[in-house]
């Protein structure tokens, strides 16, 4: 057994914080800087200038890209063989956002009650997703999560006679309401299979996917791009405001399902795609 | 076209304004989104009077990320207008002419805007950083509780937005999308 203190989970996810909310990935920022030569409208393109001076003014400046720094969103995937010491690993993550998000001058964005709603004042707790894995490493995936763009999220209970052209329209319909309220371009990401819960996850853990990176099955990868063609000509573009660039990427991740089913969960992120990962 | 604007915005500007416009905006404004606006729409159903007076005003649905030290003020992008539809008539009869946002609104705020005269302009979503840069000046007015959702009143200068809805009632992303 490996020991690992806990302590040394809540300092990486304290500066993850504050770097991702200040510095995309770069899968990230070159898809939005390569976006502008397939922009089409004016307007578009001028969106898209901006944005690409927001990303360095944020760096330069360490203002966040966006105001809205997101409830955090963690993926811990813990080997069998370490022994956690120290602590509880959820303290110790908790313990991460909020000194993240304290130095960072990020933004608190988080409800102690959904309907009392008052602040909790440090942006904890995080929603913390964790598998054990085979090994002795310690991986955290941070993706704090704008919420423009998580309203805008769906989950539809496809059934197994809906087949493709069911996703296509899903995810497509998806993309289309959300229109200018998810800050597009957009990232979608797509939990296919499954069921109801999971497929939810892996949405949400697909937009932790590269963009740029497509499935490695081959019929998935091919439905992404198809999916992508499709969001691109709905004519939504940056903003909202027309354009040929909705999306940056589609990332769709699929898991076995129940012969009854094909649960189909869209989860839609803006073009501030955050997402960090460290093995320790 | 672009145009240099100053608020607050007299109705004859306002009606001036035409959908898909390019505008940069200097003056002074309020802040407020979800938590503010239930407050104030609250206080209106009441009939008491509000903290704030809206005639003629500007109001940016935004809750800033905190300031560092020297700055007016941290990130400060639009945040989803929608959110305000159920309060914003109540608004409007009070007199506010501004809105500044993103994304689509209801048509009843539509209709209450068209007969009120108010136009809605949108920022560009995720653009918090650069935003920034355009506000010289933010204090909280009040609602100081609910944190980075209080009302703040904002100095800004040549603050870039696009005309969504003009006072014609003439909708920027209805005309766009396919
Ligand atoms: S949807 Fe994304 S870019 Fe838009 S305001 Fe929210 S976090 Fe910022």
């Amino acid at each position: 057994m490996r020991e690992f203190d806990v302590s040394k989970i809540a300092g990486a996810v304290a500066e993850m914080c504050e770097r991702i909310n200040h510095e995309l990935s770069d899968d990230v920022s070159s898809a939005l800087r390569r976006a502008a030569e397939r922009e089409t409208s004016e307007t578009g393109r001028s969106v898209l200038s901006m944005l690409e001076e927001n990303l360095d003014v944020a760096k330069e400046k360490r203002i966040p890209i966006c105001q809205d720094t997101g409830m955090a969103v963690v993926f811990l995937e813990i080997g069998q063989e370490v022994s956690l010491v120290g602590g509880y690993v959820e303290d110790a993550v908790n313990e991460g956002v909020s000194r993240g998000y304290r130095d960072g001058y990020l933004r608190k964005s988080v409800v102690a009650d959904p309907l009392e709603r008052v602040n909790t004042g440090d942006n904890t707790p995080a929603v913390i997703h964790t598998r054990i894995v085979p090994g002795d490493r310690v991986k955290i995936t941070l993706a704090p999560k704008g919420f423009g763009s998580e309203n805008m999220s769906r989950l539809y209970m496809l059934k197994p006679s809906d087949g493709e052209e069911g996703v296509v329209r899903a995810v497509v319909e998806a993309v289309r309401a959300a229109g200018p309220n998810a800050c597009p371009p957009v990232v979608v990401g797509v939990g296919l299979g499954g069921d109801f819960e999971y497929s939810a996850l892996m949405a949400k853990r697909a937009l932790t996917r590269p963009v740029g990176e497509s499935s490695d099955k081959e019929h998935i990868a091919r439905l992404e791009k198809r999916i992508l063609d499709e969001v691109n000509s709905l004519g939504i573009g940056p903003a909202g405001l027309g354009g040929a660039v909705t999306a940056l990427a589609v990332n769709i991740e699929t898991f076995p399902t129940h012969i009854a089913g094909m649960p189909c969960a869209v989860n839609i992120c803006c073009h501030v795609d955050r997402h960090i990962s460290v093995t320790l | 076209m672009e145009r240099r604007i100053t608020i607050p915005m007299d109705r004859e500007t306002a009606a001036s304004l035409r959908t898909g416009d390019t505008v940069y905006i200097t003056g002074e404004m309020y802040v407020a989104r979800d938590a503010a606006h239930k407050r104030l729409y609250e206080l209106i159903c009441e009939g008491r009077p509000l903290p704030i007076d809206l005639e003629n005003e500007t109001v940016y649905y935004m809750g800033p990320s905190p300031a560092r030290e020297g700055r007016a003020i941290g990130s400060a992008g639009p945040t989803t207008s929608s959110r305000m539809d159920k309060y914003t008539p109540a608004l409007l009869e009070r007199g506010l002419s501004v809105m500044i946002g993103k994304g689509r609104r209801s048509e009843e705020v539509k209709r209450s805007a068209k007969e009120h005269g108010a136009v809605y302009l949108v920022a560009v979503g995720g653009a918090g950083a650069l935003l920034s840069e355009r506000i010289t000046g933010s204090q909280v007015v009040c609602y100081e509780d609910l944190g980075a959702e209080a009302i703040r009143r904002i100095k800004v200068k040549d603050f870039p937005c696009i005309v969504a809805l003009d006072s014609e009632g003439c909708d920027v992303y209805e005309s766009r999308e396919s």
